[in-house]
């Protein structure tokens, strides 16, 4: 069963010649023919085509070429449908695209081709990325394969389970306030948001353009050092790509942490914690140390002021970002009496209740007599709020804390009450305020029901290489990563 | 929220609402805007905004023609169109 392999192993296996990408694609697809019926982690895949990418890698790999060379060469890697994919569909799970085909592919996409990856499958997510559940998909929920009553997070709800349920050795979500790393941690996989910047986001659907960030979803940390290394870079299509150079991810993977200092936040120790989550993560601290990490307590003092930031920073940028969904270049179109009705019955009846509530909110907060007073204000709280953040890198390497309060919740459980819903993003919207760098792996399970727990890594900007090597010494001092989901 | 005309504020977003629907938002929005009040807590007035974590300042590219997409491949997921442009209700009587 390939299917279940990490992106290295079976990069070893293709370049021994011991299996070829044409079986591990097959494995991929009969996995995906066993469990989507429940897990509905793919809104579609291509099967034919994907087979045909694992010939064409099959080719380059018989006629020589290197996994040195082309490091995904013959590896599945299924994407997240807000990324254009040529000549795949692509509808961030609303039902406002209509029947939209992408003319070109992102830059993300065109490196990972580029380093020889099939790219297959358009993953269910929340309605343009906007919830925690992807209960807001036009096309059905997800369940999560731990617990099908229950979510698998979102809005990178279908890459999460997809992983999780080995149904491709690894995926592509967005982050723009929580959303790879939280559906990571409640399907007990490795996600990762890189800092603002670190990837182009050419070719991805735009929601909050000074938050949202592409990574990838992996079985464990050495397969994301891989992803990010690839996906990494300026692009002169994207003029908010850094211009940083890209280091070696996996060079950074010595398993030597000691000496580093880690810091916990005093102002994450919440109330209405899960105990069982609360003790997974004192644990995980507590394995830290015995690696020789230094822990030192800090304090982030705008934390409480996070979640009513992001609502307003996020809504209004997407208020603007959605206005290019009017029925008239793309998409579904209502007709109308003149333009302007033309415009409002296509996005009343194109766009679901979430996106709906956002687009109104942002436009609210922008409008005439309340931009001071909300979204001006929002931008200074968060220059406060980023500044906790560089004052405490000071003082430490990372900061350590849960990625969610919970662990999954059950279908419907938050679906009619937004607000509720919101602050399950608490421990990871400061993040992209900040725009700093945050990475999601797996620190253990609840015991009844058996629910994946993630303990949360918050970096410097662009300080990719120290979390990502604490996360790989923690996993691999402990193997949460190695247990499976059981899927019936 | 006593001020928000969820009715004025939809047409503004070019969203029509169902009567239904629109009684739900205005209630999960007033209960959303009570939330994000909380920000007037703050003293903010010596601080400066962001608007974006990571700034860069004037990111020109050289202006020459580079490859984009042809009129057939633009016009691929058009709604409506006719004669390689797209076609849209009459604008001016």
């Amino acid at each position: 069963m390939l299917n279940q392999l990490t992106i290295s192993e079976l990069a070893a296996k293709l370049g021994q010649r011991e299996v070829s990408s044409r079986e591990a694609m097959q494995d991929c697809l009969d996995q995906i023919q066993r469990v989507d019926t429940t897990i509905h982690a793919f809104l579609s895949h291509d099967a034919a085509d994907a087979l045909a990418q694992a010939d064409a890698a099959d080719q380059q790999l018989a006629s020589g070429t290197t996994h040195a060379q082309k490091p995904l060469l013959g590896i599945p890697i299924a994407i997240k449908d807000v990324l254009a994919v040529k000549n795949q569909p692509l509808n961030c799970g609303s039902k406002i695209l209509g029947k939209f085909i992408s003319p070109y592919d992102a830059t993300a996409i065109e490196k990972l081709k580029a380093a020889g990856a099939i790219v297959f499958g358009r993953l269910n997510m929340d309605e343009f990325a906007m919830g925690s559940s992807t209960e807001n998909s036009a096309f059905g929920v997800t369940r999560n394969p731990w617990d099908t009553t229950r979510i698998p997070g979102g809005s990178s709800g279908g890459s999460a389970a997809a992983v999780a349920a080995q149904e491709c050795l690894a995926s592509l979500g967005t982050d723009t306030g929580g959303s790879i790393r939280q559906p990571a941690a409640l399907c007990g996989c490795v996600g990762l948001k890189p800092t603002y910047g670190r990837i182009s986001r050419y070719g991805l659907v735009a929601f909050a353009s000074s938050l949202d960030q592409i990574g990838p979803f992996t079985k464990d940390v050495r397969d994301t050092a891989t992803l990010l290394e690839v996906m990494s870079g300026v692009d002169h299509r994207d003029s908010t790509s850094v211009p940083q150079p890209v280091p070696n991810y996996a060079a950074a993977l010595n398993g030597e942490i000691r000496g580093l200092k880690l810091g916990l936040p005093r102002e994450y120790m919440i109330g209405g914690m899960n105990p069982e989550v609360s003790a997974a993560v004192q644990a995980a601290v507590k394995q830290l140390e015995k690696l020789g990490a230094e822990i030192v307590e800090i304090s982030l003092p705008h934390t409480d002021y996070a979640v009513a930031t992001y609502y307003i920073v996020a809504t209004a940028e997407a208020s603007a970002n959605l206005a290019r969904f009017d029925g008239i270049r793309y998409g579904a179109r209502v007709e109308g009496a003149d333009p302007t009705d033309l415009y409002c019955r296509t996005r009343g009846a194109g766009f679901g209740a979430e996106v709906k509530r956002r687009i109104i909110l942002g436009t609210y907060v922008l409008s005439s007599g309340y931009y001071d007073a909300f979204y001006l204000r929002a931008q200074k709280v968060r220059t406060l709020i980023r500044q906790d953040f560089l004052k405490a890198f000071e003082k430490v390497d990372a900061i350590v804390t849960p990625t969610t309060p919970t662990p999954a919740f059950k279908i419907g459980e938050k679906s009619d009450d937004p607000l509720q819903m919101y602050l399950s993003d608490i421990f990871t919207i400061s993040c992209n305020l900040a725009g700093i760098p945050g990475i999601s792996i797996p620190c253990g399970f609840t015991t009844n029901p058996k629910l994946p727990v993630g303990l949360q890594l918050l970096g410097k900007p662009f300080g990719e290489e120290t979390i990502l090597k604490i996360a790989h010494a923690y996993e691999q001092s402990t193997g949460w990563h190695r247990e499976k989901a059981a899927l019936k | 929220m006593s001020d928000f005309d969820v009715k004025y504020v939809a047409h503004l977003a070019r969203i029509a609402l169902a009567p239904g629907e629109e009684e739900r938002l205005a209630a999960q929005l007033g209960n959303i805007l009570g939330y994000i009040e909380k920000l007037k807590e703050l003293d903010v007035r010596e601080v400066e905004p962001t608007a974006h974590a990571v700034p860069l300042i004037n990111v020109f590219r050289d202006d020459e023609i580079r490859p984009s997409l042809t009129n057939e491949e633009a016009l691929r997921n058009a709604p409506s169109k006719a004669n390689g442009l797209f076609l849209v209700p009459k604008i001016v009587e």
